[in-house]
């Protein structure tokens, strides 16, 4: 399942700034570290603004910070600002298509769709990021790789 | 949708990371069910499910209760002299073809003891009977669309098993 980028950019600077609420996010830094335009990154970030997730402050030291409810705040909250996960049911389907070949194709990727739904509204914010820490643990105790 | 809370857990520390671990509810005692606890485990699981099925958890207590030919449990927390939730659980061996593993049934906290851990501690306490009767992993099946189990399973950091599960219409006509 691939998300858009912007998706993806989302979902990185919200778990970014909720990792340490307390500090600024440096956009050029999240740039960066992720390989996106700043003017791209800008629009992402200005969006998570709007929902309520991150606020911005202007100045010397300025950037984003996180303001959302971390236990509550679920991915499918973050998607749902950048993607349509729509399921079709299956009345609509046959509106929508005119062909028995497309109604089945998008009943199999509608299944797909509904199972990612139900996994992106099950994850909080909380939880991914102890599902950050443990990679970093994982991470910490692997051998360093060799060269 | 956040029940009342009791004040189980110490309260996270100013500052302390929202995604922080909770805490443990320490008045709670969790053990294996007694005969004498049945009428509270009926009780919560009719306040949740709208069904009071009494006989069918004195079936559970006689296969869970006892003592069955594979490692059952059934175990409730008690805070106070009172029942405020249960857990099932039992290891099963080669089920669907995978090895030996530790299954949740179902897990029940009553409406006012909610969101002080006590979930927590239970899935923990069978865990933990789990691991001494020497599985390495814990499963359960849900419907995917209960958001609050599957954001508690989701929080206790249980991830999707490669297993799926089918289903057909058996009144509907299959072309062979
Ligand atoms: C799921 C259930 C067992 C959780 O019990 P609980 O004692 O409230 O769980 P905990 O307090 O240990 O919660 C642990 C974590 O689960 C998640 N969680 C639990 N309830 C939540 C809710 N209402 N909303 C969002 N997250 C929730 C949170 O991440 C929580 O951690 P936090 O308190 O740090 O935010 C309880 O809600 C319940 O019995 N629900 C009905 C279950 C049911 O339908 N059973 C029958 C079929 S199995």
């Amino acid at each position: 399942m691939k998300l858009q980028k912007s998706t993806v950019i989302a979902l990185c600077s919200v778990l970014e700034a909720a990792l340490d609420p307390g500090r600024q996010l440096v956009s050029a830094e999240i740039a960066e570290k992720y390989g996106v335009s700043p003017h791209h990154l800008a629009k992402v970030l200005r969006r998570l603004g709007r929902a309520g997730l991150l606020e911005s402050s202007r100045g010397v030291g300025g950037g984003y910070r996180f303001c959302g409810n971390a236990k509550r705040a679920t991915l499918m909250d973050v998607i749902d600002l950048f993607e349509d996960m729509m399921v079709e049911r299956s009345g609509q389907r046959e509106a929508i298509y005119s062909t028995d070949v497309e109604r089945a194709i998008a009943q199999v990727l509608g299944e797909i769709a509904e199972t990612a739904k139900a996994v992106f509204k099950s994850i909080t914010l909380a939880t991914m990021l102890r599902l950050i820490e443990r990679q970093q643990r994982n991470a910490d105790s692997r051998p360093p790789a060799r060269d | 949708m956040r029940a009342q809370k009791r004040s189980k857990k110490p309260a996270a520390a100013a500052g302390a990371p929202t995604g922080s671990l909770p805490g443990s509810s320490a008045d709670v005692v969790v053990r294996p069910v007694r005969a004498r606890d049945l009428d509270s485990v009926i009780a919560i699981d009719e306040q949740i499910t709208g069904i009071g099925k009494a006989d069918y958890w004195r079936e559970r207590f006689l296969r869970y209760g006892g003592r069955g030919r594979q490692p059952c449990f059934f175990l409730v927390a008690e805070c106070d002299g009172e029942i405020d939730g249960f857990i099932i659980g039992e290891v099963r061996d080669w089920e669907f073809g995978t090895p030996p593993c530790g299954w949740v049934f179902g897990i029940s906290v009553r409406r006012e003891a909610r969101l002080s851990g006590i979930g927590t501690r239970l899935l923990d306490a069978l865990c933990s009977s789990f691991r001494k009767a020497g599985v390495a992993k814990v499963r359960t099946l849900l419907v995917f669309d209960d958001m609050l189990v599957m954001t508690f399973y989701r929080s206790q950091g249980m991830m999707a098993a490669p297993i799926i599960t089918l289903e057909r219409n058996l009144t509907e006509t299959i072309i062979e």
